[in-house]
């Protein structure tokens, strides 16, 4: 720790219980950051590529997750240093931006970090590598525009998106049928998209599991499942052309929200009461039956007294049905979420061509299928699997690849993948890094071999030879103009990326570049880091 | 410099070959532990609870042991995650899927030890799953047309699920009851519908099968303790005080008096109440809420038995069964569906009274009663009629039928090396290490019979040269056996889950190459 002495020798306090604090500063405190960086970097590289391995992670309650998901893996590892934290939150943006590229963006921060500590020991100042790479960062997202390609599909042509999820899906657990699931997840997304305004709408793909079953039952259904089932179980099992009203009153006594009280103290008093009980839930059943519906869906619990009510009358009843199902079924059923029974109209009511109940397995687990609704904009993905931890993998997979759809949808702009677009800029970066005077010459030219190892890691990770591989494709990119070549990690034989159908959106792309860049710049400029010391 | 510690203190990180050998020696140990109760001389184990009381439970179901062990190892978690899957979807091989499983992560240790890459041995195993699968469906014969010849499928199926277990004495009489319970139930795997009723006492042999339904409740002081031609009235309804339901609802009186109308005034209300029920024109009521004293009594005077706390899954049971509904309300008593059967009455097992309801209309649900020796045979005696039951159910649904003995894992043995030595490079040797894993299986099970398990897996694998061979282990006699001639017949659907979903589960540990635990959750000591 350094102190400041007075004259006297006495030491000047500067910060609160300073000698408990150990603090880092200068050259010491970014060379300290970029290790921690660097580390968390070199535990997902490994994850990266088609043939990327997975990560296993066992949470403090003792549940194991195996994933190799880069936003998974973070928000799941228990840490603790300021940098790693940065890393974390880096790879979450990307998660929340684009969806895909989340391992991607810190290997891609890591070999950042790993080049600047190079210049850094060369006694470049950090800023202008910061500079640096900021400049080099612009030229390559303006290249990637460059050599980025728009591609077409419509409703009827959805082969290049169903290409575009394969290569998503294809680094995944699940790339056993990768293809199925591609097409489910771009079917969800078509259902959903709104193509004029080129945007879709996530939230009503909704993507439900249950453990049993194979992954190829994995099925796409057109409306909404709810994990629950008939209030009383001897009401009808299918309902065709159902008319759905969506409570979230329960069908109780009424509750009045101030404090009040009923005092019975006469026989007459008691009987009235009683009678008006009664009253009450016959009436609310009537209501609902007035306005024609044929199934009631209910946010709360019924009463015993209302359910066989319910059930008397022919009206199929489902009980504690979540919030954020109800609003899904309302969208999808286009009925309004009625709170009270005297508001309750015909037109509220949503439409459903076919509710059924399903049963599963040998447990009497149930789920409610609605289907075929008026607003047929809901799906839902509903995935099999052979256990728990297959299954939110596989959650996770479909996530990636419906945001992937999504984004192609927005911007229908690709780049090719398989470290081809990588390799391309690191050619265009390296090139233009030349032609700057001064000390950025050397940070731009850093940048370009970080740009490098992303395909390094991608030909490591397939067990090919990193740097005879990268330095053959390069050659190959730079001798033939021709920047879809990758590493071809599936051993396929060719390295043309366009051939291999392997692509990945331009604006995803962009944001790893720039997000990485960002968060690199911001760990250069740290140079005193103080922190309450361990005990 | 020194590595930046990113990690929070107690968390730990595994790294590459470290993680993959913990992830190795972890679910290699499970399968250790449990591939002694594998076949049909497997043994048993004692699991003793660290609850309040020490309960024993004996058994050799894979999934109940593996549930109740306390496990740290995440790739172990993995696989009871796998066995618990199983359970619940077939009902059956919870062992052999654990077992599958270990020994193809045994198989990749070799290779993995060969240096071959983990990510090569995932692809030969799934090109081997692939062929396993498809050989298998080669292999199935289904007779779902000829109902005879169904049936004596399913007695075959039952005997060899049950063959394994402690019901083993007495398969026949098992297969016979858990058939005819699941043939009852007409194609529907709601299993719910039969009901096992344990009572300690007799021998295993003395469990009977029941067309009708038995309740294990007692009849209501003085009321009738036979009923011909019943109308039963199966009800959910407070029978205690009939409280008034809206909030804030309260009595306040200034006398004695008063109380006393007011209590007047509810028993009114209770005995109104009563009198609507008895105007359904019935003559047994079961309620699933208590029944007061008052209210028994109104009934024994109309001559009804009433039966109170009955369980939720007694009643819905019931209801099913006399083809009656549950009510709440009373009031439109022609429009309640009531429920029939032909006698009511008491009857005694062992030392306790039930209730049975016999000739019932509908025919779906049955009860089967077990006796035993003791409470530990009663429980693994269920658990195995249970998976007996769960089988029969899901080969209703999926009429495709294998041979058992180790045969099916014979087939795919061959198809798979046949496979192998099609394919080039170093996916072959993937290939090959699966086929070995297929043979462990029939192996194990010789060994648990005690058998000379080289011989006689050498033997198995010379008959299966010949094509349309039947070849299995004959553990009773100890050699290879005709297994069409013996009977020994396994549900497709079965093998194949314990196939797919062992593949699977290898397949996610070996993809593992760090494992990080993070610190555990810091818990209050209760000790």
């Amino acid at each position: 720790m350094a102190l400041a002495f007075d004259e006297y020798g006495r030491p000047f306090i500067i910060l609160k219980e300073q000698d408990q604090k150990t603090r880092l500063r200068g050259l010491e405190a970014q060379k300290a950051n970029i290790s921690a960086g660097k580390a968390v970097a070199r535990i997902l590289r490994t994850s990266l590529g088609p043939k990327g391995m997975d990560k296993m992670l066992q949470s403090p309650d003792g549940d194991v997750t195996i994933t190799n998901d880069g936003a998974t893996i973070l928000e799941q590892m228990d840490v603790d240093n300021q940098i790693a934290k940065l890393m974390v939150e880096l790879s979450r943006s990307q998660d929340y931006e684009i969806g895909d590229g989340t391992t991607g963006v810190v290997v891609m921060a890591g070999a950042l970090l790993e080049q600047a500590e190079h210049l850094l020991e060369r006694g470049i100042h950090p800023i202008r590598i910061a500079e640096g790479y900021e400049m080099a960062s612009r030229m390559a997202v303006e290249h990637l525009d460059h050599i980025a390609q728009k591609f077409d599909f419509g409703p009827t042509n959805i082969e290049p998106l169903v290409q575009t999820c394969m290569t998503t899906l294809s680094s995944k657990i699940v790339n056993r049928c990768k293809r199925p699931l591609a097409e489910i997840s771009v079917k969800a997304v078509l259902s959903v998209a709104d193509l004029e305004r080129k945007d879709v709408n996530l939230d009503l793909i909704k993507v439900e599991g249950k453990v049993g079953g194979k992954l190829e039952d994995t099925e796409l259904i057109y409306g909404i499942t709810v994990d629950k089932d008939m209030s009383h179980p001897q009401m009808p099992k299918q309902i065709q052309d159902a008319k759905i009203a969506i409570l979230t009153c329960p069908f109780e006594p009424p509750k009045p929200k101030t404090k009040h009280k009923v005092d019975i103290d006469t026989v007459e008093k008691f009987q009235t009461l009683r009678q008006q009980e009664q009253k009450y839930f016959d009436d609310m059943v009537q209501k609902c039956k007035d306005v024609g519906a044929t199934l009631v869906i209910c946010q709360w619990g019924f009463d015993d007294e209302a359910n066989h009510l319910l059930m008397h009358r022919n009206l199929p009843a489902v009980r504690w049905v979540g919030g954020v199902e109800l609003e899904l079924i309302a969208i999808a059923t286009g009925g309004r979420i009625v709170p009270r029974f005297q508001e309750l109209t015909p037109e509220k009511l949503g439409r459903a061509g076919l509710v059924r109940e399903k049963s599963f397995g040998t447990t009497k687990d149930k789920m409610l299928y609605i289907e075929h609704c008026a607003n047929s904009r809901a799906v839902t993905i509903f995935i099999r699997g052979g256990n728990k931890m297959m299954i939110e993998e596989t959650k996770r997979s479909i996530h990636d690849a419906l945001c992937v759809a999504r984004n192609l949808i927005r911007n229908n702009s690709i780049v090719y993948g398989g470290g081809s677009a990588e390799i391309s800029c690191s050619i265009a970066v390296e090139a233009a890094a030349d032609k700057y005077p001064g000390v950025e010459q050397y940070a731009i030219r850093a940048f370009a071999d970080a740009l490098d190892s992303v395909p390094m890691a991608l030909a490591e990770n397939s067990g090919l030879q990193p740097i005879e591989t990268l330095s053959a494709v390069k050659s190959q990119q730079i001798k033939e103009n021709n920047p879809h070549f990758g590493i071809d990690c599936n051993d396929v034989g060719t390295n043309d990326m366009r051939e291999q159908n392997v692509f990945e959106t331009l604006i995803g792309k962009q944001q790893q570049i720039l997000l990485a860049t960002q968060v690199v710049k911001m760990i250069l400029k740290i140079d005193d880091v103080i922190s309450p010391s361990d005990y | 410099m020194a590595i930046e510690k990113i990690l929070k203190d107690d968390a730990t990180e595994e790294k590459g070959e470290r993680a993959r050998m913990a992830s190795f020696v972890g679910a290699i140990a499970i399968t250790d532990l449990i591939k002694t109760t594998l076949g049909p001389k497997g043994m048993d184990k004692i699991l003793q609870s660290t609850g309040r009381g020490h309960g024993i439970t004996v058994t050799n179901d894979g999934a109940t042991i593996l549930k109740s062990l306390h496990i740290d190892n995440p790739a172990a978690k993995v696989l009871i995650d796998i066995s618990k899957v199983q359970d619940d979807e077939v009902g059956d091989g919870t062992t052999s899927v654990v077992v599958l499983a270990g020994e193809l992560l045994r198989e990749a240790e070799k290779l993995v030890a060969a240096k071959i890459h983990p990510m090569t041995i995932i692809s030969g195993y799934r090109m081997a799953a692939e062929c396993a699968r498809s050989a298998l469906l080669q292999r199935v014969v289904d007779n779902k047309e000829n109902a005879e010849k169904f049936k004596s499928d399913l007695m075959k199926i039952a005997m060899t699920t049950l063959s394994s277990k402690i019901l083993s004495q007495d398969k026949e009489h098992f297969a016979q009851l858990a058939v005819d319970a699941v043939m009852r139930l007409k194609g529907s795997t709601n299993l719910e519908a039969i009901q096992i009723i344990k009572k300690p006492g007799g021998s295993l042999k003395d469990s009977f099968l029941d067309e009708g339904f038995i309740l294990d409740k007692k009849i209501g002081l003085g009321q009738p303790k036979r009923i011909e031609n019943a109308k039963i009235l199966v009800a959910n309804t407070a029978m205690d005080t009939d409280k008034v339901k809206i909030y804030g609802a309260r009595v306040r009186v200034d006398s004695m008096s008063k109380v006393a109308e007011i209590e007047g005034a509810e028993k009114e209300k209770m005995r109104e109440k009563v009198q609507k029920i008895i105007a359904h024109g019935i003559n047994c009521f079961v309620n699933r809420q208590l029944i007061y004293n008052f209210p028994e009594e109104l009934f024994a005077d109309a001559g009804i038995l009433a039966i109170e706390h009955a369980d939720f899954d007694g009643i819905e049971r019931l209801a099913l069964v006399t083809g009656g509904e549950i009510a709440s309300t009373f009031d439109n008593p022609e429009s309640v569906k009531l429920g029939h059967c032909k006698v009511i009455e008491e009857i005694m097992i062992g030392e306790d009274k039930l209730i049975h309801f016999s000739g019932v209309e509908m025919g779906q649900a049955c009860t089967i009663v077990l006796r035993g020796a003791s409470h530990h045979v009663l429980d693994e005696a269920e658990r195995s009629l249970h998976d007996a039951l769960c089988v029969l159910s899901q080969t209703v649904n999926d009429t495709r039928v294998l041979l058992g003995g180790g045969w099916p894992e014979m087939i795919m043995a061959k198809e798979v090396d046949e496979l192998a030595r099609k394919t080039p490079g170093k996916k072959s040797h993937a290939i090959e290490a699966f086929s070995r894993a297929l043979v462990a299986i029939p192996t194990i099970i010789a060994d648990n019979a005690g058998l000379d398990s080289a011989d006689l897996v050498a033997q198995l694998r010379a008959a299966h040269h010949k094509e349309g061979c039947n070849a299995g282990i004959d553990v009773i006699s100890g050699s290879v056996g005709d297994m069409a001639e013996l009977g020994i017949s396994e549900s497709f659907k079965v093998k194949q889950a314990v196939l797919l979903s062992a593949t699977e589960a290898a397949e996610m540990i070996l993809r593992v190459d760090e494992i990080i635990t993070c610190a555990p959750r810091q818990r209050e000591d209760r000790m």
